[in-house]
């Protein structure tokens, strides 16, 4: 019980900091109230100065983030106590239908999924009141975006606290309803308010999915809650279809190829904490409730779902990062990255799946604990860079690539940040994101125990696709890193700019770069607590992982792979410090002479002469040209005697993704065709009205007396 | 002792990788009838540049400044891992060879963002170009290794040269497979003919020059001994993994200068071969790069399917 009381709290506060939100233009409410404490208890805190008319929205603001900010700490506090906590608590609230109450379960799979939320509003509330600043309050009034920001948190904090499957669906609406406000909370362009329906349309669908897929579960036993639907007995071709339902279900939430087509809409045109939100947590909550119903619900796994997820995971991963390179958009390229990152996490649920139905729970384990630590990782390293966008955005005033360039010298501090999130999500050694690929890759490499021959090629050939996904991820941020920051600047917007003054934004992002960092160089912590989460779903623990102290990380034996971050750490210090000094040594060479950089002798370098995004990009167009749907056109403006000469050469260059025109229009069109064919049945005839309800009549009378 | 006998293994690696590089360049000036420098000329040529002044581009951040101390420090700590006279050393737990793979990552995500950071075309054709020979690269070399790391189950380079060892000498069709799958991708990564071509400048075909074009003094003193270790590493990791007869087991006087002797007559003898293969064959376009690492993976992937099907042991 004791640990529930936090989770609880940051529940309440999250509602709270919504509903201080909704006082926006209630000051004389509050002030009123104030004076009534003030009266009653004199010589208490002066609340009356705080309510001053010209200070009041900011100190609103603040208060509204304050409270996120509580919430996340309670989250982050429950998160940790149930990770430590060696079994789930339950409780029930007598709220909903009268004989429904609401099951609440907090076990350490919710509890880590608590601790990403947590810090991940935590940074958020931390960042926001610096970034909402900005918006005019006529034309953005921050009561929406205070209130639905605190209901989407609470609405996901409610997800991973359901325990049945009634309470989950309210509370998986609450959060993907929430989520449509704040999508189309820009809505004076009507790009913003299509992208918006169009989440709110898949969301929906695939709300339906899940409900369905929980009918499935439900039809077989007796009862809602998850304990009833755990203890089912579900022919194998039943359990199937439950599995496909929520892996359409949920994995239309996550974002997986090719129903992903949401996210690259929705992400960009959210404000940025929202979307550092959304891309870092919400998606996570997907994952949470892929985990909770496969692994969880439904007690036997088949290895045929493992290839599933494996398969569309790999789709995804690659398909992700191949669309990311190709957006010029920073936001869209990285609602893709996210694309590719959850691709990930599904290749190792995938493994995981295969492992425990093939009898390997210890390798299933080790599966499980790549995928949430993954997740775990892109959370922070998603959020610090969605975040970094949102200051660019503020200074830059485009979120455009190709119109950045020299940020570097402007921006020193973000600057840096931000390239530790590029690293991080390039899966470099020393960063967060390379410990999850490494723990993914030696999953995969333990393939040799399984008997059959097509998983054993085919996993081998996943990891591959798995190191080309992370190849092709360091390439794209190296553009990200290397158009935005490096260089000279392409517009006069990044020539002009400046270092984010408010404290908070900076603070936030240092934030992220630190736990990217710190999970980075000492994996084991966190690695430990997921030890908890395998034992409750799996039943196993990872012998190894902590074993040998927290320097080592070797998961399957020492004797198999170990990877020691700090020693790593230790020998680039040393390699780097004494190379510095030593090569520094002599006063005359020491100072570096600054001159023009080469520029083949003709003079005259200038910022458009530079490599843009579609440039650094043009390799990959030609060799992985089958992926997109590319519209390159090259117009010449001629003139001249004989309009012999070429006067100016527009190039212009669309890249698509393929499953709009391949998948969604079809859809499209049936669904019209379908309307067209049943609106042939209104005529706009009263008289034709009434012989339809007279026909209705008739049959339902003869269906009654059957 | 054993942390001693690695800090010593890594700094021969280290001070090694130069004399390899002018042996290359020897073999190669010999098979091309021309009159060859001496040997030891890598090295008065690192040290002619340690002594100059550097000059960088006005434009320039820390990123290009220090780029190059990351770069090589990359390199040397790639080089600890990796097994040169001597296996069992306490280094090569730290980190396996999936590791090993992020160092090279490492160094070139560094390299490509100094050449993004000058602001001039070069760097960015060479940062581009050098990014995708490196993603088609990727997992054909990884297919390599897994093939490896799947017949010694384990990842870790020491522990997988001892069960190559022990194992006597087997006549594997999948590592004659993935032998050549990382010759293929080691010649590419390390940007030899007919990948890429080091001695050129020739500004339409240049890779990795055109990112460290502007470097000089003691920046480019870092970047070239980084790419000549980067050579051996490739070259050791061939010699040591598929034909490691030779290598010390134990760290008595006698079995490391066995070892030292046997690694450098390997190394000589690859060096000969790439110095033929670089007389004779041509630079590819570059568009044709890509039909070529996928030859490197199909081989990989061939090791692999050959490991499954004909010698797994069940």
């Amino acid at each position: 019980m004791t640990i529930l009381m936090p989770a609880y709290a940051a529940v309440l506060f999250s509602f709270a900091s919504g509903l201080l939100a909704l006082m926006t233009h209630r000051r004389p409410l509050l002030e009123s109230l104030c004076l009534r404490y003030a009266a009653r208890f004199p010589g208490r805190i002066p609340l009356v100065g705080l309510l001053e008319e010209s200070r009041y929205p900011i100190r609103l603001r603040q208060a509204v983030f304050v409270l996120l900010g509580i919430s996340g700490l309670l989250a982050v506090l429950a998160g940790s106590a149930a990770l430590v906590s060696p079994s789930a608590v339950t409780d029930q609230i007598g709220l909903g239908l009268p004989w429904l109450p609401w099951h609440v379960r907090f076990d350490g799979l919710s509890g880590f999924f608590f601790l990403i939320i947590g810090i991940a509003v935590i940074a958020v509330s931390v960042y926001g009141p610096g970034y909402v600043r900005a918006y005019q309050e006529e034309k953005h009034p921050f009561a929406v975006l205070g209130l639905f920001t605190g209901l989407f948190v609470a609405g996901m904090l409610l997800v991973l606290l359901a325990d049945d499957a009634f309470f989950f669906m309210i509370a998986w609406e609450l959060m993907s309803v929430a989520s449509y406000f704040l999508v189309a909370f820009q809505h004076e362009n009507p790009a913003n308010r299509r992208a918006a329906f169009l989440y709110l349309l898949m969301a929906e669908v695939g709300a339906l999915a899940i409900i369905l897929g929980f009918g499935v579960l439900a039809g077989f036993s007796d009862g809602l809650t998850f304990d009833a639907l755990r203890q089912t007995n579900l022919s194998t071709g039943w359990a199937s279809i439950a599995f496909v339902l929520a892996l359409l279900g949920f994995g239309m939430k996550a974002g997986i190829v090719p129903i992903h087509v949401w996210l690259p809409e929705a992400h960009p045109v959210a404000p940025s904490h929202i979307s550092a939100l959304m891309s870092g947590v919400m998606l996570k909550v997907a994952v949470y409730g892929l985990i909770r119903f496969c692994f969880d619900l439904l007690a036997d796994a088949q290895w045929q779902w493992g290839v599933v997820l494996l398969v569309l995971g790999t789709i995804s991963a690659l398909g992700g990062i191949l669309y990311a390179m190709m957006q010029p958009n920073l936001k869209r390229l990285l609602a893709y990255s996210s694309v590719e990152n959850i691709g990930i996490i599904f290749m190792v649920l995938g493994l995981a799946m295969i492992f425990l139905a093939n009898g390997f729970p210890q390798l299933a384990a080790l599966g499980l604990l790549a995928a949430l630590l993954h997740a775990f990782n892109h959370a922070l390293f998603k959020n610090l860079l969605f975040l970094g966008a949102g200051i660019l955005q503020h200074q830059v005033h485009s979120l455009d690539i190709d119109s950045m360039g020299g940020l570097i010298k402007r921006m020193p501090q973000t600057s840096f940040l931000f390239l530790i999130g590029c690293m991080s999500i390039s899966s470099l050694p020393l960063f967060n994101g390379f410990v999850s690929e490494w723990l993914a890759f030696q999953t995969a490499l333990q393939v040799d125990v399984l008997d059959n021959g097509v998983l054993r090629s085919l996993i081998p050939v996943s990891a591959a696709a798995l190191a080309l996904t992370a190849a092709l991820a360091a390439a794209c941020f190296v553009k990200v890193f290397g158009l935005i920051f490096l260089g000279l600047p392409r517009s006069r917007h990044s020539e002009k700019a400046q270092e984010v003054e408010d404290k908070g934004m900076l603070l936030a992002l240092k934030l992220l770069a630190g736990l990217c960092f710190f999970f980075g160089i000492f994996p084991t912590l966190i690695i430990g607590a997921l030890n908890t989460v395998a034992k409750q779903l799996i039943g196993q623990v990872l012998p190894n992982a902590t074993l040998l102290s927290w320097m080592w990380l070797a998961p399957v034996s020492a004797q198999n792979a170990s990877y020691s971050p700090i020693l790593v750490l230790i020998g680039v210090l040393i390699a780097t410090g004494f190379t510095f000094w030593y090569l520094r040594r002599n006063p005359d060479t020491k100072t570096m002479r600054r001159s023009a950089a080469w520029d083949c002798g003709f003079g005259g370098l200038n910022a458009r002469m530079q490599y843009s995004s579609s440039a650094f990009t043009m390799p990959f167009r030609r060799i992985f040209a089958k992926v997109w749907l590319i519209d390159e056109q090259i117009d010449k403006d001629m003139q001249g005697a004989q309009d012999m000469d070429v006067a100016a050469i527009h190039y212009r260059l669309q890249v698509q993704d393929h499953s709009w025109p391949k998948l969604y229009q079809p859809i499209a069109h049936g669904i019209n065709a379908a309307a067209r064919l049943v609106g042939r049945i209104q005529t706009g005839n009263i008289r034709v009205y009434l012989g339809y309800s007279f026909v209705t009549l008739i049959v339902m009378l003869w269906v009654v007396s059957l | 002792m054993n942390w001693l006998l690695a800090v010593i293994q890594t700094l021969l690696f280290v001070a090694l990788a130069p004399l390899l590089s002018g042996w290359l360049k020897w073999c190669k000036c010999h098979l091309q009838n021309r009159k060859a420098p001496s040997l030891l000329q890598p090295y008065r040529d690192l040290l002619k540049l340690i002594r100059k002044q550097p000059v960088v581009a006005e434009h320039a951040s820390w990123i290009f400044t220090r780029s190059p101390y990351i770069i090589f420090s990359a390199m040397v700590l790639a080089a600890s891992v990796v097994p040169l006279i001597a296996v069992d050393l306490p280094t090569a737990a730290s980190a396996d060879v999936i590791v090993l793979v992020g160092f090279f990552a490492f160094a070139r995500f560094f390299l490509a963002l100094a050449g993004l950071d000058i602001g001039t075309a070069f760097g960015g054709m060479g940062a581009s170009r050098e990014m995708t020979i490196s993603s088609l690269a990727e997992p054909a070399m990884l297919m390599a290794v897994f093939t490896l790391t799947m017949t010694a189950s384990t990842t870790n380079l020491s522990l997988a040269i001892t069960h190559v060892l022990n194992e006597g000498l087997v006549l594997r069709p999948s590592f004659i497979f993935a032998m050549f799958a990382l010759i293929l991708v080691a010649i590419a990564e390390t940007g030899r003919v007919p990948v890429d071509n080091p001695t050129t400048h020739l500004e339409l075909t240049m890779i990795h020059e055109a990112m460290i074009l502007e470097y000089s003094g003691r920046h480019l003193a870092l970047i070239e001994w980084a790419s000549q270790l980067k050579l051996m590493l490739y070259g050791v990791l061939i010699a040591n993994i598929f034909l490691p007869w030779g290598i010390a087991r134990d760290f008595s006087l006698h079995a490391l200068g066995y070892g030292l002797l046997a690694v450098s007559g390997k190394l000589a003898v690859l060096a000969i071969m790439l110095a033929i293969s670089e007389t004779l064959v041509a630079k590819m376009r570059l568009f044709r790069v890509q039909e070529y690492l996928s030859f490197a993976y199909l081989l990989g992937l061939l090791g692999m399917l050959s490991h499954i099907i004909l010698e797994a042991s069940r």
